[in-house]
């Protein structure tokens, strides 16, 4: 009896098995208080993390389609991370919801699709990762069944998240017919620049583009993520994106090794429009979610910079940076979740006054909100500095003066913000809030995340270790 | 000049792929539409095949890619028409411009 295969695939595994757990609650229903279940849930999600530090190897099932390593067991954990810190959020929006279960089982088939997809070793793997990763996800917008946005936004994602995985997989027929193989491993030497490759390479990366929300395929992303409930849209925003990014690194980089010049020039292309329309759309909302789009737009923008560095330097600022974002997009999406399941308010302009009746959120929403503009000495400046210190190694300094410059333009809608909590005076602001145990808790691992991150340099130096390759 | 070779399969494949582009930016029902991302995920399988048999004859991996791209696309037609149908239920249309509560 070979014991490699569940030693390898532990991850996914635990994860499954956890699924299939939740599965087999539904369909008995012994329990019937949802905040046992909600708290059972908790905990074997937080056993499903502390589990993934333990018994990590590396190496390659099934000829090559599944391999594992500790920078990709690494990768897992911080989505195991992001995905333990959403539950507890979402614990006040679900205790009154009659399909918890439901949520939680396609919540983590997503996860597990992304865990596929990061682990992948070929193209098959990698496009049934994707579809598993994003399938699900479509239901999940769609999880109040009853509101017309939510459905709008439903409707919007699977739809146009189809079409670009039909685009991505046209690129990879193409790909496949010029090289006959499948499998990144063999990938590198087969790429030799010629035409039909570079327009399957670009038709593989408008794919990525897409699922990235990078900017001329970004159109779906607002909708949804206003349509969609909270916690959902915090999940789109913190944790499919980070996977997109992880597999960006493992998968697509390596692809482009043969035509550097070319990729750095579409790199070029979409990190100048991302960032430009990220923060010029992020400037007018009025919805606060929307508002959260644009901005994790524009901060996808700064991810692709350090990428566009093509070095390790540039991969381990970046996996930094999206735990930085982890921990400051979630401060900030759960404060919204609380506003919004308590009083069902999610404009900008509600917030006003925010500071006279909960002070304390008001902190925390404001210290995410500064951790993602990049104000010292909050962890956001460090992933933003190390970032644009990443790109600079290419030598083009007119970019890294463009991104610097769209900073301050970005300083201006997070501050707008911060001003309409604290100075703005409001005749009818949002009564005080009192959140679950869960979720402040989940609050304030956020923000310790927060500080601790931007005060110690620990964190950075074993990425920095686990990463160079 | 009778034999049918690898570039008519692949002139074929590809008008298959640009047509279905052209359906979903053109078309507004969203079935329609559907329809037309199906066309792209059919013309992605003709070329999978035709590599397949006239480059890579001793190779399979085309065809298994197809036929889990098959299954994948029935799954995600199933999810959509069900998003469509609760759509449905509160638009009484699927026409996408009936569908335009949040808009810029």
């Amino acid at each position: 009896m070979n014991f490699d295969f569940f030693i390898l695939m532990k991850s996914e595994l635990s994860l499954l098995l956890i699924i299939f757990l939740l599965l087999f609650l539904k369909i008995w229903d012994g329990i019937k208080n949802p905040i046992t279940l909600l708290h059972l849930t908790n905990v074997l999600l937080l056993i499903n993390f502390l589990f993934g530090f333990i018994l990590n190897s590396h190496g390659e099932l099934f000829n090559g389609m599944f391999s594992t390593n500790s920078s990709l067991a690494l990768e897992k954990n911080i989505l195991n991370f992001g995905v333990l810190i959403i539950s507890l959020q979402s614990f006040d929006w679900l205790k009154t919801h009659k399909h918890l279960l439901e949520y939680y089982v396609l919540l983590l088939s997503t996860l597990l699709g992304m865990f596929y997809m990061i682990s992948s070793g070929n193209f098959l793997m990698f496009y049934l990762g994707l579809e598993l990763a994003s399938i699900p996800l479509a239901a999940l917008v769609n999880f109040d069944l009853e509101k017309r946005k939510s459905s709008e936004a439903a409707m919007k994602m699977i739809l146009s998240s189809a079409f670009a995985s039909g685009v991505m997989l046209f690129g990879i027929s193409i790909l496949y017919g010029t090289t006959g193989s499948l499998t990144f491993s063999e990938m590198p030497g087969l790429i030799t620049g010629r035409t039909l490759q570079l327009a399957a390479l670009i038709f593989i990366f408008s794919g990525f583009a897409f699922k990235l929300s990078a900017v001329p395929f970004h159109f779906w992303t607002a909708d949804v993520y206003e349509g969609a409930p909270v916690s959902v849209t915090s999940f789109l925003s913190v944790i499919s994106k980070a996977a997109m990014v992880f597999v960006f690194i493992s998968i697509l980089m390596p692809l482009f090794v043969g035509n550097l010049h070319l990729f750095y020039i579409i790199l070029l292309v979409t990190i100048v429009l991302t960032i430009l329309i990220g923060n010029l759309f992020a400037i007018r909302q009025s919805n606060i979610k929307r508002f959260l789009a644009f901005s994790s737009i524009a901060q996808v923008g700064y991810v692709l910079l350090g990428l566009s560095a093509g070095n390790s330097m540039g991969v381990s600022a970046s996996i930094y940076f999206l735990i930085v974002y982890l921990f400051s997009n979630l401060a900030a999406f759960g404060v919204i979740s609380l506003v919004s399941v308590h009083s069902g308010k999610e404009n900008i302009d509600d917030y006003k006054g925010f500071y006279k009746t909960n002070p304390v959120l008001s902190w925390a929403i404001t210290i995410a909100l500064f951790s993602l503009a990049g104000i010292p000495p909050t962890a956001g400046f460090f992933g933003k500095l190390f970032l644009v210190t990443a790109g600079a190694s290419k030598g083009n300094f007119a970019l890294i003066a463009f991104a610097a410059l769209n900073m301050v333009v970005s300083l201006y809608y997070y501050l707008r913000i911060v001003k309409a909590i604290f100075v703005d005076v409001n005749e009818d602001p949002i009564p005080k809030l009192k959140g679950s145990l869960s979720l402040n808790l989940g609050l304030l691992l956020c923000f310790i995340g927060i500080v601790i991150t931007g005060f110690t340099s620990g964190l950075y130096q074993y990425i920095a270790q686990a990463f160079n390759f | 000049m009778n034999e049918i070779g690898l570039t008519h399969i692949l002139v074929i494949s590809t008008s298959l792929f640009f047509i279905g582009v052209y359906g979903f930016l053109t078309r507004r029902n969203m079935i329609t539409m559907l329809m037309a991302v199906e066309l792209i995920l059919n013309s992605v399988n003709i070329n999978f095949v035709a590599f397949n048999k006239f480059l890579y004859p001793d190779k399979l991996d085309g065809v298994f890619f197809i036929i889990f791209n098959i299954a994948i696309a029935a799954a995600e037609a199933a999810v959509a028409i069900a998003i469509i149908i609760n759509l449905y239920r509160s638009h009484k249309s699927i026409d996408i411009s009936d569908a335009d509560e949040m808009k810029y």
